[in-house]
């Protein structure tokens, strides 16, 4: 179980417990977190579950792989600690993990 | 010289017939048909619901401009969800009909195998002409389709949509308001094409008052040469070179600027990545953006009034509660699914839903039968405006070949509806639409509607 902060654009926090083995998309969608779409359920093929993630946290993250990178880069503002929340699976090494969402997602 | 498969039964062929041993003729070979005793859409649904699998050529036109093919795709996703059609191999070369959405899917993100090259055909059934093939980054590869596609990307930035959203309500504003009352007139022309023409003049800013011209190219650059009053292949090719010299003449007025204008040919003119097109690559993406823009929100704008009635209980819903406009516009673009399928080209043997797939193959992702898979949409034949998810479509397609005007659209419709919703209690559709012949654009040529007076 990891608590994970999603924060949108505006600045509007929403704090949500994720389950173990559910990606970080999910959760947001399965909690109502607006901002986050998931149009593709979950194969790092769409971009619209574009986050940022602190690099503080990337050892825990871990890194894009190349269909994910392909992905993010033909998103909207992407930056160097661009990831989709659906590559990201909820453990307990994650709990109190803060991400941050883009302006849109594209 | 190279020999044509033969028909069907007689030597079935099992894969693609390969460019190289493909001689193109012109015009083609016949098109093999079933024995039927007419052609109706009852005669094509009765038929398809039994027909040997390998006999059928899901391709033929006919059986678009009747609404005839969902049958056949339930039959190949339960029963041969990857399928080989030999059937007009001399015509199509053959090719693999891919239906379930997790087949699509594995197709569309594995982008090392399976190649978008306009040289190897394209994006689409059957492959460009080889006499005037047109590069354009929907039908290229990485790491070129990135460079070019980054090009366009800013037009449909969230911040460009959030400046033109002003611009697209008030010409809504202004068609739905000249719209008759208690006559009957065609949606399609007044409505669809009016609002999408509209707005693709604008992103080229192209003379608004020629641009209905950027109709007639995108149904002239997606039209079969072979259906009855199309354009034969040497008139479309003549016609898109006519485009081509219009539109290099705003290049040129555009490519000097100090600082390109918002517009697309502006982009293009000055990114590096496009300021040198050769002129057929230029050609191609000019046919891409303008069928992209065109044809997709125009069918989804003519579908959606007519899904609501035909679901008099959605519409109703929808009455009551204007808050499902956004739900239900993604639910319009899954239930029509504008493009019906988007194709590719195996570079290498490899093995999809338990059949081995040969280098070269053809291999078509029906993106109009993913979005009906059971196995991945609950009750996807019904059309429900607040279905939970309803995002999750395959229309726009997946991977680094995603539409990339999707959010455009899904403005352009949402304003529409709010817009419809604001002015008429009702829209009737009073008979049923003339369908668009084409395997590939899913659409309508027309929509006869009434708004009582």
């Amino acid at each position: 179980m990891a608590r994970i902060t999603y924060v949108e654009f505006n600045g509007t926090a929403h704090s949500v417990e994720v389950a173990n083995g559910v990606s970080l998309m999910e959760g947001a969608i399965s909690n109502g977190v607006p901002g986050i779409d998931g149009d593709c359920g979950g194969n790092a093929a769409c971009a619209t579950c574009h986050v940022y993630v602190d690099g503080a946290w990337t050892g825990k993250t871990g890194t894009p792989n190349e269909m994910e990178d392909a992905m993010l880069d033909l998103a909207d503002g992407k930056r160097d600690n661009s990831r989709l929340a659906c590559q990201i699976l909820a453990s307990d090494d994650l709990d109190g993990l803060v991400i941050e969402m883009p302006e849109t997602q594209h | 010289m190279a020999t044509q498969p033969s028909l069907g039964a007689e030597a079935p062929i099992s894969h693609t017939v390969s460019r190289e041993d493909y001689e193109y003729v012109w015009p083609l070979p016949p098109r093999r048909r079933p024995p039927l005793k007419d052609y109706s859409a009852e005669s094509l649904r009765e038929y398809l619901a039994t027909a040997p699998l390998d006999e059928v050529d899901i391709a033929d036109p006919m059986y678009w401009e009747t609404d005839t093919h969902w049958t056949f795709f339930k039959r190949l996703r339960d029963e041969a969800p990857v399928h080989f059609t030999g059937v007009n191999a001399n015509r199509h070369r053959g090719y693999w009909s891919v239906t379930r959405w997790a087949d699509i899917m594995a197709v569309d993100t594995n982008h090392q195998i399976f190649s978008s090259d306009a040289h190897l055909g394209g994006i689409t059934l059957f492959d460009m002409d080889q006499d005037f093939i047109m590069p354009m980054f929907i039908a290229m590869d990485q790491p070129k389709h990135d460079v070019q596609r980054k090009a366009v990307n800013p037009i449909v930035s969230g911040s460009n949509l959030q400046a033109f959203e002003a611009l697209i309500r008030s010409r809504t504003q202004e068609v739905l308001d000249g719209l008759p009352r208690g006559e009957e007139f065609d949606w399609v022309d007044r409505v669809s094409i009016e609002l999408t023409s509209r707005m693709l003049a604008t992103l080229f800013d192209f003379p608004q008052e020629h641009r209905r011209k950027l109709t007639w190219w995108s149904d002239i650059a997606t039209a079969d040469p072979e259906v009855p009053g199309n354009l034969q292949k040497e008139e479309r090719q003549a016609a898109l070179l006519g485009m081509l010299q219009e539109f290099m003449g705003l290049w040129n007025d555009r490519v000097n600027d100090p600082e390109p204008k918002g517009d697309l040919i502006s982009m293009l003119a000055h990114n590096p990545a496009t300021r040198n097109m050769p002129p057929m690559e230029f050609m191609g993406n000019l046919v891409l953006l303008i069928v992209g823009g065109n044809d997709t929100t125009r069918n989804s704008i003519t579908g959606g009034l007519k899904f609501l009635n035909d679901n008099p209980a959605e519409y109703a819903k929808l009455r009551a509660n204007h808050g499902l406009i956004e739900p239900m516009v993604s639910e319009i673009i899954r239930y029509q699914t504008p493009l019906a399928h988007m194709r590719r080209t195996a570079l290498e043997d490899t093995i999809l839903g338990g059949q081995h797939i040969a280098k070269g193959d053809k291999v078509v992702m029906w993106y109009a039968s993913g979005n009906r898979d059971e196995r991945a949409i609950e009750n996807p034949d019904a059309f429900i405006i607040d279905r939970p998810r309803a995002r999750q479509h395959m229309s726009f397609g997946f991977g680094i070949h995603r539409c990339v005007g999707n959010r455009l659209a899904e403005l352009q419709l949402k304003i529409l509806w709010e817009e419809i919703l604001a002015r008429f209690d009702n829209i009737e559709v009073v008979s049923e639409p003339e369908r668009v012949p084409s395997a590939f654009v899913k659409g309508y040529k027309s929509l006869m509607v009434r708004i009582p007076a």
